[in-house]
């Protein structure tokens, strides 16, 4: 028992109520926002260390044990996410500052965010399933909000689509809730852990599994079923996108992670299997999108898409080598895709456009921008001192160790497809004829280097401090990989 | 029971199914209504469907209904009334500013603002 584990999803959560009394006032909105980002990321920060040296952090809410009541659990891949998905979320409320404009801050635009933040913050911490769906509307609800704010045709034609996307999988959630439910008679993940491992993998629970992997795949956006990705997540403000692409899709792929680790793993000849496919044809799509567009938002779009299927092949692989691998490289991504969609943003910014053709040698004017979108390049290719290696390479080794050699040559040739995609806008849109001089751009810069240069320092400092860092990584992964120690947490206390 | 309400289920899900793949929005937002009406029935459904009193203590019956499923209903009824009129008021929006309500229409593409 351990109350500091809710201050995560508490301190955005008052935060957003607190903010919309402020409807007119945004400075002092700004400054709220800001301080409780500070503060979730202080808090996260500790909740890590804590449960690097104590173990797994739970909190039965209402004092009621569990399986009856609902508990919150940090183990280390809760807290990780949650410590990464704070920091992200302060880049881009401070790029948002500069970027957002004023008719969508007066209209609650950070009291939203607050609130996405919760229903990230709680999928990532609870163990309940039923729990799990809650966080989950929370956070759509918070992204269908902030998709269509300010209503632009384009914003109103998408976001139909995305609502419509997202009604359909949480009516399938219900459904597989229900199955699994009707099956074993608990929702608690941990409770239904043991009551699974006791009764068998049944072909009832392979069933209800496969169900599982449709409604977080559908959120998640792996392969047959991420069709909605590319215009919903071209149609908001940058800022949000950068938001959603660094959170939203990941909390689909915690999700795969967790169930398929802890619930479901008596069968994973069948069912891990099916995940390490189509891994590799989310990829194979992904990589094919980014390198066929020439409109710099949609290529960072799909690279979103590889990167997922880069992380399940690790979770498909079901080693500790490769689960540690997949949490390092979800954390990396997660920084680096913030960083990303900010630069492009900045980029769409000075050239009003989001057509590579129509940009060029920006980097006589703005050389930090373009040096700075040289370090993303290649921390998202993966090059050796940089994040982006890290997680790579212990996915690589974990599916050599286990034979899978064609998983890991996906993996490889995606990186080089990655680098080609992203180094692309870097040679198209930087280096070349300057088109635009200083006073013919259409914005400036200013505000905007200090979020991304955060983020990328960060994943410099996470490439760089491997080391240091993989401990709590390594720790991640066995846990995941010995759900007893999940198990005995949260019921034995 | 619990049979007849499965293939009631069914008829939902086939009925949501056929409504949401038609062209126009609303029609796909009563699709969504049944869906929502099919998982619903079916987090009941599921929860078993025994004879038993109504999960009130005061009735003092030697067995109760499972309390569980219907909380759980409970609160996936509201988040889908949240949900559905959200929705609603979009398709009304979308409706007076791109003036259509076919969805082909409303395929376009990513250039035009």
């Amino acid at each position: 028992m351990n109350n500091f584990v809710i201050l995560p999803i508490l301190i955005p959560l008052v935060t957003g109520i607190v903010l919309i009394f402020f409807k007119n006032n945004i400075p002092l909105q700004k400054w709220i926002s800001v301080i409780a980002s500070v503060a979730t990321i202080v808090v996260s920060a500790i909740l890590v260390q804590s449960v690097f040296t104590g173990g797994i952090q739970t909190l039965q809410i209402g004092n009621w044990n569990p399986p009856y009541g609902i508990v919150l659990v940090a183990d280390m891949l809760a807290a990780l996410l949650v410590l990464t998905a704070s920091i992200v979320s302060l880049a881009t409320l401070l790029f948002a500052f500069r970027t957002i404009g004023e008719p969508r801050e007066r209209f609650y635009f950070y009291p939203v965010v607050q609130f996405l933040m919760v229903g990230v913050f709680g999928a990532f911490m609870t163990g309940d399933l039923f729990n799990l769906f809650v966080f989950f509307e929370v956070m759509l609800m918070s992204s269908y909000v902030l998709i269509v704010l300010g209503g632009t045709k384009v914003q109103l034609r998408e976001s139909i689509k995305y609502i419509l996307v997202n009604i359909i999988s949480s009516a399938l959630f219900v459904a597989a809730v229900a199955l699994l439910y009707g099956v074993a008679g608990t929702l608690n993940m941990a409770d239904l852990s043991q009551k699974i491992s006791e009764s068998g993998q049944t072909g009832l629970l392979t069933v209800i599994a496969v169900m599982f992997l449709i409604v977080f795949g559908l959120k998640g956006a792996i392969f047959p079923l991420f069709f909605w990705l590319p215009g919903s997540y071209q149609a908001p403000p940058t800022a949000i996108t950068a938001l959603f692409g660094a959170l939203l899709t990941k909390v689909g792929v915690y999700s795969i992670t967790r169930v398929f680790t802890l619930i479901f793993h008596h069968d994973t000849a069948f069912t891990h299997t099916i995940i390490s496919v189509l891994a590799a044809l989310t990829i194979v799509v992904g990589v094919i999108g980014a390198v066929a567009y020439w409109d710099v938002k949609k290529i960072i779009i799909y690279n979103i898409m590889t990167a997922v299927g880069v992380i399940l092949i690790g979770v498909a692989t079901m080693s500790t080598t490769s689960l540690a691998g997949s949490i390092f490289y979800v954390v990396h991504d997660m920084i680096v895709k913030g960083a990303l969609f900010f630069l492009v943003g900045a980029m769409a910014i000075l050239s009003g456009t989001f057509d590579l053709k129509k940009m060029g040698g920006l980097i006589k004017n703005h050389p930090v921008l373009g040096w700075l979108f040289f370090i993303a390049v290649v921390t998202i290719a993966g090059i050796p001192p940089l994040s982006g290696f890290v997680g790579k390479l212990l996915i690589v080794q974990g599916s050599l160790e286990n034979g899978d050699y064609i998983l890991a040559g996906v993996v490889l040739l995606s990186s080089l497809l990655v680098l080609y995609s992203v180094m692309k806008i870097f040679m198209n849109g930087f280096w070349g004829e300057t088109k635009l001089s200083i006073q013919e751009e259409k914005g400036t810069t200013k505000g905007l280097i200090l979020p991304t240069a955060l983020l990328l320092s960060l994943s410099i400092a996470l490439g760089l401090g491997a080391e240091w860092f993989l401990p709590y990584f390594n720790e991640a992964a066995e846990t995941l990989m010995n759900p007893s120690i999940y198990i005995d947490a949260v019921l034995k206390e | 029971m619990e049979i007849l309400m499965s293939f009631v289920i069914g008829i939902l899900f086939t009925a949501a199914t056929y409504l949401i793949l038609s062209k126009s929005l609303l029609r796909i937002i009563i699709g969504t209504g049944l869906l929502s009406h099919g998982a619903h029935l079916l987090l009941l459904t599921m929860g078993g469907l025994k004879r038993g009193a109504a999960p009130l203590l005061g009735e003092e019956a030697p067995t109760y209904s499972d309390p569980l499923p219907q909380a759980l209903i409970l609160t996936a009824i509201v988040i889908s009334f949240g949900v559905t009129s959200f929705f609603l008021v979009l398709a009304y929006r979308s409706y007076k500013e791109l003036g259509t309500d076919n969805m082909d229409n409303l395929r376009g593409n990513d250039r035009h603002e």
